[in-house]
């Protein structure tokens, strides 16, 4: 049976399962082959193929692939900037709070004083949060970005518009060197944590 | 030796927050010879021009990372040879470490961490404190 004689079926939206590759492959033969060459099934074939492409491109219009590119993702990125914007600015605020607290502590001296300046203490401890949850957002706009780059290269290939401007976007995978060692912060259940790196310097230093 | 809380010291982090946070519980541990800087860049033009004994810096900044300025305070003569160096930094996994210790870093905070963690690694590096 030559693939002419299967027509792409679609299930649940989706061609079945290397479909494509198999009518390439079957092309390819033919083309490749000593045999008597069937224009018409090539033809046929390749008037799959192209019904393939299309129907994959009204897929995608469908997804609204161009709306994920133009707009879901610049306006995702551009509310996240603003939460790093907004978490700075609201640290910021705390911050001066402590410090004013800090003085005025430290002015009425004695145990309540250096009770007050302890617990201000720990208020500045966790304002750290502010640089963690930013390098956060910035590794998921980096994510966000990745994606765009493959919308916009899968438009190009399906005849869609692309702008190209992601296209320089570096994978994270392709990255060796110093630029491999920039992951900001790891997932809790990834990380090491202060006593495991403790141990590995100590392991370092031996 | 008990540490000489009057020297220099250089912080480098680019979230201001940072900053704060390191020159706040420095202040509380009696530095107050505190500059700052917000990339490696910036912080190595203040190396050229004054003497620090102690360099607390992040990792990831741009344009010049924590670890590239680490190399170049350690190539830049005998000066910085020796310099305690502390990398603050979110970057936890081993290979940053290792590649930290190869640089020359003299110790390692992972973010987040806190007063105590800061005191002692910086007892570690310089001595005990009053």
């Amino acid at each position: 049976m030559t693939m002419s004689d299967a027509a792409p079926k679609k299930t649940d939206s989706t061609y079945e399962k290397d479909q494509v590759v198999q009518i390439i492959n079957s092309v390819i033969s033919k083309v490749g082959g000593t045999g008597d060459l069937s224009r018409d099934a090539i033809f046929k074939e390749l008037g799959d193929l192209k019904k393939i492409i299309e129907d994959a491109r009204a897929e995608m219009r469908q997804a609204g692939a161009s709306d994920i590119k133009g707009k879901h993702i610049p306006t995702a990125t551009d509310e996240l900037d603003e939460v790093v914007k907004a978490t700075a600015e609201a640290t910021g605020t705390i911050m001066d709070a402590c410090d004013v607290i800090q003085e005025k502590a430290g002015a009425a001296g004695g145990e309540n004083g250096d009770a007050i300046g302890a617990e201000v203490m720990k208020i500045y401890e966790a304002c750290s949060f502010q640089d963690i949850t930013g390098q956060r957002i910035t590794k998921v706009v980096t994510s966000l970005k990745a994606i765009e780059e493959k919308v916009d290269n899968l438009m190009a290939v399906l005849g869609g518009a692309s702008s190209g401007a992601a296209a320089s976007a570096v994978s994270e995978d392709a990255r060796t060197g110093d630029e491999a060692l920039l992951n900001g912060p790891q997932m809790p259940d990834q990380a090491m944590g202060q006593e495991d790196i403790d141990d590995l310097l100590s392991e370092l230093f031996d | 030796m008990a540490v000489d809380k009057d020297m220099n010291v250089l912080i480098v982090d680019d979230y201001n927050t940072m900053l704060r946070i390191i020159k706040n519980l420095l202040k509380q541990l009696g530095f107050n010879n505190v500059d700052e800087a917000t990339d490696g860049t910036m912080a190595f033009e203040k190396v050229k021009q004054k003497t620090y004994g102690l360099i607390i810096s992040d990792w990831n900044m741009e344009p010049m990372t924590g670890i590239e300025f680490l190399r170049l305070v350690r190539g830049s003569g005998e000066v910085y040879k020796d310099t305690p160096f502390i990398m603050i930094t979110a970057e936890s996994k081993t290979e940053n470490v290792v590649a930290a210790k190869q640089a020359g870093v003299n110790n390692y905070i992972v973010k987040p961490f806190n007063a105590e963690t800061l005191k002692t690694k910086i007892s570690t590096v310089l001595g005990e404190f009053d």
